[in-house]
């Protein structure tokens, strides 16, 4: 029975999750080439060492870095007092708010951020609440910054933040905090050396679980990013449909999935 | 305080998609004008014969997607909990949770140079399409279904299954009649977070379509890259609705979240 339940399962994985990396880094060292495919299988080290050398690559790197991690510190800033006012809540309130978090994810990126197109465009709401109350003058090009893509990713990735955190919070004794409070702690001091400790864990896992697929984002910054903003997602995307360079696309892939197996083998410790 | 970070949080998640709805039936172009309570916009929808059949081809792909995922990530479940320490079980769990966390671009990605290799090699899958997008999504899906599943037979022991055993019931006759029916909400709830998973994929299927298949997500990036149109609120107030339906339902069976039934 265990041979019935588990091949099947084993087969798929790694056909369908072992057998595609290995490609990915197979075709990384192909040479490109006018066919179809675009490449023939060889030892090619140049794509590997232009995804990491290159000036252009180099900076989308940077910016995936930096945008990630900007993600995963406002997710944080916003996520963690939801987390603790849930986690504070009535037992009896939690699963409903618990609900409430996990909605919008279920609701589709795409069409949250059709949502937040409609709030930032020239014509969109927010323009039209700031003439109204005659902050300006005129429409605010908003949409396509940076600051409107984080705002999105932050919405689209606020439920990963969350969950974890509340769930450590909810799993910690209140009578540590009670008797942290009752030794003549002040809320801060107890928040500080008793509630984040017992968290941290939560935090981790929130920051990796935001950081790791936001590095590679492609839809948010399409859709909300500047032009400017470069990140791995767009250039890999660019490289791969526009350019066409398979085997440069799959180099800058690998360099993105050695860049996300740091943090996610750190969770698993 | 507590309070005000919990209202601060539930308006900044809602409060887009409450004027993403109301803005769908207005009736004027202009989002910020409101000239009346219309259904135009749905009606502009349903007569778009490209966006019909984008969903209707989306929805194909996740139902069967969901039911494929359903079925493998059930046994990965099964075999998560009741199996024990089996052979390869630290890189069966990393293979299963690999999609969940991964960016789906590098899923995309290398499923499809898999694709492209297999078709070279072993003429199969022949060209790219439907099919190539229900083999990814249900690769995506596979964890979702077995963590849920997990979560809700960690919480069972397994006493069930032995009294079964002890009472003379062979391997396969314990499976289907005590643990398949423990799992069946489990696995309704993990069907349903596949769908809508499926339903909401863009990069992935971009990847792995080739030029034959559009996906509703795709049709609606691509649109959406040229400019918003209140025919696409009209639609995402629609998708809304189906994902709340479908993940309504998830959740309500969905044991780790703390809804409906535990045993």
């Amino acid at each position: 029975m265990r041979i019935l339940l588990l091949l099947p399962v084993w087969t798929w994985l790694l056909l369908c999750v072992a057998a595609p990396a290995a490609i990915l880094l197979a075709i990384a060292l192909a040479v490109p080439a006018e066919a179809v495919p675009p490449f023939v299988l060889g030892w090619n080290l140049e794509p590997l060492a232009l995804a990491l050398g290159d000036p252009l690559y180099r900076e989308a790197l940077w910016g995936s870095v930096r945008v990630a991690l900007l993600a995963a510190g406002l997710c944080l800033l916003v996520g963690y007092p939801m987390a603790l006012g849930i986690a504070r809540a009535p037992a009896r309130w939690r699963p409903v708010l618990r609900a409430l978090v996990v909605v919008p994810f279920l609701s589709g990126v795409l069409l949250r951020l059709v949502a937040w197109i409609g709030i930032l465009r020239d014509e969109g709401y927010l323009n039209a609440a700031l003439l109204a109350l005659g902050v300006v003058e005129a429409p605010v090009a908003m949409l396509h910054s940076e600051a409107a893509m984080l705002v999105g990713l932050v919405y689209v990735y606020l439920p990963f933040m969350v969950l974890p955190i509340e769930a450590r919070l909810s799993a910690a004794d209140p009578a540590l905090e009670q008797a942290a409070a009752d030794l003549g702690a002040s809320p801060w001091r107890a928040w500080w050396r008793v509630t984040l400790p017992l968290s941290l864990p939560g935090v981790v896992a929130g920051v990796v679980l935001v950081a790791v697929p936001v590095s590679g984002e492609v839809v948010v910054p399409a859709l909300l990013g500047s032009a400017e903003t470069l990140m791995l997602g767009r250039v890999i995307w660019d490289t791969f449909f526009q350019e066409r360079d398979w085997p440069q696309a799959a180099a800058l892939a690998v360099v993105l999935l050695a860049l996300v197996l740091v943090p996610m083998g750190l969770m698993r410790r | 305080m507590k309070w005000g970070a919990l209202a601060f949080g539930y308006a900044f998640l809602y409060a887009p998609i409450a004027l993403l709805v109301l803005g769908s039936f207005n009736e004027s172009r202009l989002t910020t004008v409101w000239s009346g309570f219309s259904l135009r916009w749905y009606r502009a929808l349903l007569e778009d014969a490209a966006l019909r059949e984008a969903a209707w081809l989306s929805l194909w792909i996740a139902a069967v997607s969901a039911t494929g995922a359903m079925l493998l990530g059930g046994a990965a479940g099964i075999a998560l909990v009741r199996f024990g320490r089996f052979r390869g079980r630290g890189v069966f769990t990393g293979l299963l949770a690999a999609p969940l966390v991964l960016p789906d671009l590098l899923i995309g990605l290398s499923l499809l140079l898999l694709f492209v290799l297999l078709e070279r090699t072993l003429g199969w899958p022949a060209g790219r399409g439907a099919g190539t997008i229900v083999l990814a999504h249900v690769t995506l899906g596979i964890a979702f279904v077995a963590f849920t599943v997990r979560a809700r037979l960690v919480g069972q022991g397994g006493v069930l299954e032995e009294a079964a055993a002890d009472l003379g019931a062979a391997p396969l006759v314990v499976l289907w009649r005590i643990t398949l029916p423990l799992l069946a909400p489990a696995l309704a709830a993990g069907w349903g977070l596949a769908f809508v998973l499926s339903l909401d994929d863009v990069v992935v299927a971009s990847f792995v379509a080739g030029p034959g298949a559009t996906t509703l997500p795709m049709h609606m990036f691509s649109t959406l890259r040229l400019g918003p149109t209140p025919v696409l609120n009209a639609l995402a107030t629609v998708l809304l609705a189906v994902t709340l339906v479908v993940g309504w339902a998830a959740w309500r069976w969905l044991p780790v979240a703390g809804g409906g039934r535990r045993h």
